[in-house]
């Protein structure tokens, strides 16, 4: 464990297969993959894993809309319905939303990203996968027991006196939060450390940034979570009065405690996004990202003000009025960076040459909702309206634009962005165009309705509704239908790629970072031979269409002063 | 139709319901401007999007490449000192606005309400406990709210505030209602079982009819049997939020024809279910808990007088017959 070599997790053993050999096929079987050190099989371990979990809240969430076809019963009672959209938040946020893309493209690209053969800790990073596992059979346990019904929120004194199985799941959760600090801790320390020595902070792709930026707040709002949910577990078990008023506890405390950790939550769920969201407009621009330091910069004014306005979700829990103004005029203050990066994002497509690629669409899909997801926000963070609108649809319409609609927007653009690096393979144009067009109608219609019935004063967390929002509520639900025909013709033109597309080129988007200087799949030590001088990533004068071969040209980067 | 939606004030709109208080207005107004704040921002959004797309679309596959700047300080201040300086100011209005909605004036009317699962009761300044809210027009009205047992939280919509009602301490709200209106008092927190059923009849009346209302409601039994008045008391106090009396099934035992009868309960033992078990249930209701249902109710200790009980239990003889 003294060599260089032992410090970037590579067995000394290990062998480079044959000519042609990739990350995917130089060692086969399951044991090869199950104890793989590698970033980018643990990587695409997390992209099944958490998309598995996607299809799982998401069947929950097809439940709970459907059973809002009809204001009063339509197919589950009233307990099974409370248990269906606890498990569909918990499960997408703590088993999709916020592992996703630092898990699973984050594992992948940060270490070639950064001229790196690997991550800092390969063992930590295969823990924090186990981790992730052993968090889900956990939550998979308490479904199978008597699921939940706290709602993913976990509120005491509800949840310590419903007779579900809250224990095993918030256990679960406890899990997944030492998953999430593995994660971002090996992030930190990779790039801090194995960054390459040519490469400046300011060369960093931004997609590093945005993860940076995440890792930081992995590591520092994680162990509240976990602080907050053994308080919780042994209020429940031991009768320790913490939050039960009952027993002498504060139950606004919880909220305090748990807020803390989840509204940073938040942005560990859409700094990542944003992260790709810069990476796919450069790109299919062809241009170099506009203002490269704001956007940078962002990503870290985010982080901190994330950690500075947890009590906006408590604005009528009984906080006082003072601390309510404090959590207010913080909370607007996230409005700035928000609006810098997406007008960077706007500027950096002018005067660029713009390809409508999938991954384009996705990111111009991004730039539609989390626009409406950010500018709804608003409305939350204005005291006065807030009141009216707090603990309605409204919420729950602004919360999905921005987590679910900005999050997952970003990680379809970047996966049909990397599909062919991470496999290899070209996907077709045509079914992909076809099923971001059934994303992108199925939720606007899914979630802009619930805009109005919220504002109207639709209560969330209802299992029956007044008559008068039926018609949302149908609108609401066809809007779901048609988004899970959309993820569904997603999963199958990808899957059948791997089988029937054509091979992928090194470089098949003209992009200009390193991850699309090696080969695709990429070999089992990212580079072969030296790696390429960094330079600056969006530097896209180097980067030059040959149309005699069709394909991308790199030339040797100008030097580490850029452009 | 634009005057309509900027003004809002009162009128139900394509967003918002009527609005009923006298800080309705100035909610309103905030909401709306805000609207055309986003609208404004999201077609600017949307247009340089759209614009840019059709202007510098790749055609063929070599990108063409234009000379245009990487970064522009002058751009970056503008698009963060416009938003910043707008943000402030709404955030100023919002917080005065907020101000008016929590702050109730010195003469307000009072009146408790409580809260538990899944029903709400109103206690008057006489002391007349109803689960309809009924209260004056043009008079502001402060309730000082307290839960039984989870979080609960008070919301009329038509009234633009909200307030949660926590166990263990005392939160209030307050409004004053312009015209004489009938609507809902949700429960707006999340919990269980039955959260979306957790509502109750809000009545306002001018003052002269809301007194007469109170008066009459509060010798509501007067002239009525026992039967008659604990069939009423069962509906006021909410009993049959968790306990029918039809047979049907709930989150409680159904009372028709139990009385009487031997039950089992939930730690094994059995008991009749006659007057001292009706009265130990409702006044200590985990004590014995019949089989098949979780201990969820709470104590109705100290809210229901001797003669209120009574009426209870024969009330509940009376649907076994007896």
């Amino acid at each position: 464990m003294t060599t260089s070599d032992a410090a970037v997790g590579i067995p000394r053993e290990v062998h480079h297969g044959p000519p042609g050999a990739n990350y995917l096929n130089c060692e086969r079987g399951l044991k090869s993959w199950m104890l793989t050190l590698d970033h980018k099989r643990i990587g695409v371990m997390y992209l099944a894993s958490t998309l598995a979990a996607f299809l799982l809240g998401g069947i929950y969430a097809l439940i709970v809309r459907t059973e809002h076809l009809t204001p009063g019963r339509t197919i589950i009672d009233a307990d099974t319905y409370n248990q269906m959209f606890s498990l569909h938040g918990a499960i997408m946020v703590f088993l999709f939303i916020i592992p996703s893309i630092p898990a699973a493209f984050g594992n992948f690209f940060l270490p070639i990203m950064l001229g790196a053969k690997d991550v800092a800790f390969p063992r930590l990073n295969l823990a924090s996968y186990y981790l992730w596992v052993t968090g889900a059979i956990f939550a998979v346990v308490s479904i199978s027991i008597n699921a939940v019904d706290t709602g993913w929120t976990f509120y005491t004194p509800y949840s310590t006196s419903t007779a579900t199985a809250v224990i095993p799941i918030v256990f679960g959760v406890f899990i997944l939060g030492f998953s999430s600090i593995f994660t971002g801790l090996n992030f930190i320390v990779t790039v801090h450390k194995l960054r390459d020595k040519r490469m400046g902070w300011f060369q960093m792709p931004l997609f590093i940034w945005g993860l940076y930026a995440t890792a930081v707040i992995q590591i520092l709002a994680t162990p509240v979570l976990a602080i907050t949910l053994l308080l919780l577990i042994v209020e429940r078990a031991f009768g320790v009065g913490i939050f039960d008023p009952g027993l002498g506890g504060d139950p606004v405390l919880f909220q305090h405690f748990f807020w803390f950790y989840s509204h940073p939550a938040v942005y560990i769920m859409i700094l990542p996004a944003m992260g790709i969201i810069s990476e796919l407009i450069a790109t299919y621009s062809h241009k170099h990202i506009f203002s490269y330091k704001y956007i940078a910069f962002s990503s870290i004014a985010i982080a901190i003000f994330g950690f500075l306005v947890w009590g906006h979700h408590m604005f009528v829990a009984g906080q006082s009025p003072l601390i309510n103004m404090i959590f207010s005029a913080i909370t607007f203050s996230v409005a700035i960076p928000s609006a810098i990066k997406v007008f960077n994002w706007l500027t950096t497509m002018y005067k660029g040459s713009v390809k409508l690629t999938t991954g384009m669409w996705y990111a111009l899909l991004f730039i539609w909702v989390f626009s409406i997801g950010g500018l709804t926000g608003i409305f939350l963070g204005t005291l006065a309206v807030d009141v009216h609108l707090h603990d309605t649809y409204f919420v729950v319409a602004h919360f999905h634009y921005v987590m679910f609609g900005g999050t997952v927007m970003a990680l379809l653009g970047g996966l049909h962005h990397w599909w062919p690096k991470m496999f290899g393979r070209m996907y077709s144009e045509g079914p992909a165009k076809v099923a971001t067009a059934l994303v992108f109608v199925g939720f606007n219609l899914t979630f802009f309705t619930q805009f109005i019935m919220g504002s109207r004063g639709m209560p969330r967390r209802y299992y029956m509704y007044p008559d008068e929002y039926t018609m949302y509520h149908v609108l609401s639900s066809i809007g779901s239908y048609i988004m899970a025909a959309g993820f569904f013709l997603t999963a199958a033109y990808l899957i059948s790629s791997l089988i029937r597309g054509a091979k992928a080129p090194a470089n098949p988007w003209g992009a200009s970072t390193l991850e699309w200087q090696v080969a695709s799949p990429p070999t089992m030590h990212n580079f072969e031979g030296p790696v390429p001088e960094p330079g600056d990533p969006y530097d896209y004068d180097r980067v030059k269409w040959d149309g005699s071969t069709r394909e991308w040209h790199h030339e040797p980067a100008r030097g580490a002063a850029g452009h | 139709m634009i005057a309509n939606l900027l003004l809002a004030a009162g009128n139900a709109t394509f967003w918002l319901p009527e609005g009923k208080s006298t800080f309705a207005g100035e909610v309103d107004s905030l909401f709306y401007f805000i609207f055309w704040l986003c609208v404004f921002f999201f077609a600017l959004i949307l247009g340089m999007a759209v614009w840019f797309l059709l202007k510098y679309r790749r055609k063929g596959d070599e990108p063409v490449s234009l000379p245009s700047k990487h970064h522009d300080t002058t751009l970056e201040l503008v698009w963060s000192g416009i938003p910043l300086l707008i943000s402030l100011g709404i955030f100023v209005v919002g917080f005065r606005t907020y101000m008016d909605v929590v702050t109730p004036p010195e003469n307000s009317f009072e009146i408790q309400a409580n809260a538990q699962k899944w029903s709400w009761s109103f206690t008057y300044p006489n002391g007349y406990i109803d689960s309809e809210l009924h209260v004056p027009v043009g008079r502001p009205v402060k309730l000082t709210m307290s839960s039984q047992d989870v979080l609960h939280s008070f919301f009329v919509p038509e009234l633009r505030t909200k307030q949660d009602v926590i166990p263990g301490r005392y939160s209030r709200v307050w409004f004053n209602v312009t015209e004489p209106f009938e609507a809902t008092v949700f429960c707006a927190e999340y919990c269980g079982t039955n959260h979306s059923l957790m509502q109750s009849p809000f009545i306002a009346h001018p003052q002269e009819e809301f007194d007469a209302w109170l008066q009459k409601a509060s010798r509501w039994w007067e002239g009525m049997d026992p039967v008659e008045a604990g069939a009423l008391l069962y509906q006021k106090r909410g009993c049959v939020q968790c306990h029918s009396v039809d047979g049907g099934g709930g989150i409680g035992p159904t009372f028709l024809g139990g009385f009487g009868n031997r039950r089992q309960f939930a730690d094994g033992g059995t008991g009749v279910m006659d007057e001292n078990y009706i009265r130990e249930s409702i006044l200590n209701p985990r004590a014995k808990v019949v089989a098949g249902f979780d201990p969820v109710m709470p104590t109705f200790q100290g809210r229901f007088k001797e003669e209120e009980l009574s009426v209870i239990i024969a009330y509940l003889k009376s649907l076994s017959g007896k």
